[in-house]
């Protein structure tokens, strides 16, 4: 990797909600490096932190109850921790963008589209209103839209067009990293296949670098060249495709793929994970998938894993590799 | 060869909206063996909830013939319909609307009990309901609890059980498993499959998820735009899709696994609402393959291979 593909630089990222009900540790110290056009799909269940993540590159977590404890993000060298609000602002659109998991509250039912997509032209570039219009059309066509329907409101749009529409907005300044929170989950596949197929186009175009945040390995297969796999505020498993595919190494991402029906053999008995993810007010002492992992001796139960690299690209954190000839079940493909 | 459960024949449910007359389920025809599993699937809209209330008659079919047991369900007067509900139930998708959020766990699943009047004895019925928790693996502590207090995957578990509680022997599963994580979604199906082989259930189940019908069922049924388009047993229709849509639908559906790239098959445009449809192929402005004589009136389903139907009168090579 050339240093200079490197946009984002995460490190040790701790966020917390101090809740009345105590503090959620939705994210409790995470690494993450993102290259130029390269994408990255950040994958795991329900509540594993993924947003909470994404929300902080963005410095968008609710505060309070949100609180950023500890770490650094850096974007072009500069920490975006330490920028000011207005600074950040900035940042927001032009550097860094977001499509945001429910696409319903993304667009403003009072502005036709085409407005919407102006807004955010002009909030970062010196543009008049009808040169931002005309941009705004262009970006349209861009995401398969006719330019002249720029003056339809959104309940005019089906859910396949309001989505590509975000994706319109949140390409309009050409920003180096793109975040896509679960940007199909809520469309049909064939819908899915359209927009993922444009993200693909459009990344290649611009040179974008992007975050996938899912939860569908199938999505992620599809259209990211790394995988860092996300469980109770931990990236357990991070690698290239290959890596995290093929040669499988953490339990919970084992259980992830064997959860899922088997499209080469349809009678293959599902082997779902037992249990829940823990509470993540009260996360185990040691490591936190132990109390749902097969594996799982003293060791894990009692001790934090650490993060450990297999190769270059890959890394597994679980403390069951302590021993050398452990190896989970899935075999290597 | 076991005796037909469902038989649906002709069965078609308008909506009137202000845009005109909505042809939500346009003439479906299927039949459901005792013990098996049909899968139906398609896109938002195209009419699977709809196919499966007017079954059990949640909503009045606008004409056709629903038989369960050798029955027409749709002659059938209010008592006879309340009878036939304690055989036919079904277990919504969203777990946490679907639950009242005011009643216990006991209230719940006891509910059916109570309204068909089977168990009357507070002690027999406690019991029974601690029997169906187990039977679905919900601890007998949560029994008191509330349906909030519970996690998606429990909440599911409260559907089935509720399902279960009048012993039916048909259930519709209406996107059981949609709204879950992976991880649970796959302790559902599992769940369901279990059940199906212990008190010989027949399901009718209803998903949007390909890989997951593929693996439940024994036949699907694709639908599209309110009419059945395709429908084989689960393996034939995966190794031979003919209907170009279904071919489409799955060239679409993203595989987990790298050795299986495909090439996908972008289709244009969008599903649009049934409203006031024209005597043509629902399906030609959105096919490739569509040619004149498929805009000049609606194909109907016809056997293709023995067991294999298909509602296309250019269907794809297998
Ligand atoms: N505003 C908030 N206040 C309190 N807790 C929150 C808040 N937002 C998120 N959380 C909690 O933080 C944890 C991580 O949530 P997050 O939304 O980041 O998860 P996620 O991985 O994006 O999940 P999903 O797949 O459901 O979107 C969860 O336990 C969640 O309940
Ligand atoms: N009560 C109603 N009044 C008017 N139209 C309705 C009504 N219920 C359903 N429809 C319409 O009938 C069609 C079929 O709806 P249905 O809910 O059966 O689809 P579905 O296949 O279950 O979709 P989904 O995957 O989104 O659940 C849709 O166009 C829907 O908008
Ligand atoms: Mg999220
Ligand atoms: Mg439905």
């Amino acid at each position: 990797m050339k240093d200079n593909d490197l946009i984002i630089n995460i490190e040790n990222l701790i966020v917390h909600y101090e809740t009345e009900e105590g503090t959620v540790r939705a994210v409790n110290g995470i690494d993450l490096k993102m290259k130029k056009k390269r994408s990255i799909g950040l994958v795991g269940e329900t509540g594993a932190g993924k947003t909470t993540t994404a929300l902080a590159m963005l410095r968008l977590i609710p505060d309070p109850p949100g609180v950023i404890k500890n770490g650094v993000i850096v974007l072009n060298g500069e920490n975006i921790l330490d920028k000011s609000v207005k600074e950040m602002e900035n940042i927001r659109g032009k550097d860094i963008s977001m499509i945001f998991q429910d696409p319903m509250t993304a667009l403003n039912p009072v502005f036709t589209v085409g407005e919407q997509i102006a807004e955010s032209i002009m909030l970062h570039e010196d543009v008049s209103k009808k040169e931002a219009y005309e941009r705004a059309k262009e970006l349209l066509e861009m995401v398969g839209i006719s330019g002249n329907r720029a003056n339809e409101y959104p309940h005019q749009f089906s859910g396949g067009m309001r989505q590509r529409a975000i994706i319109a907005i949140a390409l309009a300044c050409q920003p180096k990293v793109l975040i896509a929170d679960e940007p199909t989950t809520a469309l049909d596949v064939t819908i899915q296949a359209q927009v993922l197929e444009l993200i693909n186009d459009l990344m290649e175009k611009h040179e974008t670098a992007l975050l996938m945040i899912t939860h569908d390995l199938g999505v992620v297969a599809e259209v990211c060249d790394e995988v860092a796999v996300m469980y109770a505020g931990r990236i357990v498993e991070k690698g290239s495709l290959e890596d995290v595919f093929n040669r499988t190494k953490h339990p919970y991402t084992e259980g992830l793929f064997n959860s899922l029906p088997n499209i080469k053999d349809r009678k293959a008995k599902l082997k779902p994970i037992p249990g829940l993810m823990p509470d993540p007010t009260n996360l185990p002492i040691g490591c936190a998938f132990s109390p749902r992992c097969p594996y799982a001796n003293d060791i894990c139960r009692e001790q934090k894993p650490v993060p450990r690299w297999i190769s270059s690209t890959h890394m597994v954190e679980c403390s069951a590799y302590d021993d050398p000839s452990f190896h989970i079940a899935r075999r290597e493909k | 060869m076991a005796k037909n459960l469902i038989e649906v024949k002709d069965l078609k449910k308008y909506f009137k909206t202000s845009h005109g007359m909505l042809q939500a389920v346009d003439g479906v025809n299927f039949t459901i063996e005792e013990g098996k599993t049909l899968g139906v699937v398609g896109e938002s809209g195209c009419g699977k909830s709809t196919t499966g209330r007017a079954i059990l008659r949640l909503i009045e079919p606008t004409s056709g013939e629903v038989y369960f047991d050798g029955h027409d369900v749709l002659k059938f007067s209010e008592s006879e319909l309340r009878k036939a509900r304690k055989e036919m139930q079904i277990i919504f998708q969203d777990p946490y609307s679907s639950l009242d959020p005011r009643k216990t766990v006991m209230q719940i699943i006891s509910e059916p009990i109570k309204i068909h009047r089977l168990i009357k004895n507070k002690i027999d019925l406690e019991n029974r309901v601690l029997e169906l928790m187990e039977t679905v693996g919900l601890a007998e502590r949560l029994i008191n609890t509330y349906p909030h207090e519970l996690d998606g995957g429990r909440r599911q578990r409260i559907g089935v059980a509720r399902a279960l509680a009048v012993n039916p022997k048909f259930i519709v599963c209406d996107e059981p498993v949609s709204a879950l994580d992976v991880s649970i979604q796959a302790q559902i199906l599992n769940l369901l499959k279990e059940l199906q082989g212990k008190f010989n259930l027949t399901y009718m189940f209803i998903t949007h998820d390909l890989s997951v019908v593929h693996h439940f069922s024994d036949y699907i049924a694709v639908m599209y735009l309110g009419k059945i388009v395709e429908k084989a047993s689960a393996e034939e229709l995966f190794k031979r899709p003919l209907h170009p849509y279904t071919q489409a639908l799955l060239s679409a559906v993203p595989i987990p696994d790298l050795s299986e790239r495909k090439e996908r098959i972008i289709l244009k445009g969008e599903v649009v609402s049934p409203i006031n449809m024209p005597d043509e192929c629902r399906f030609a402005k959105r096919c490739s393959y569509a040619r004149d004589e498929c805009r000049s009136h609606t194909p109907e389903l016809r056997e293709v291979y023995p067991g294999h139907f298909v509602a296309c009168d250019f269907p794809l090579k297998g």
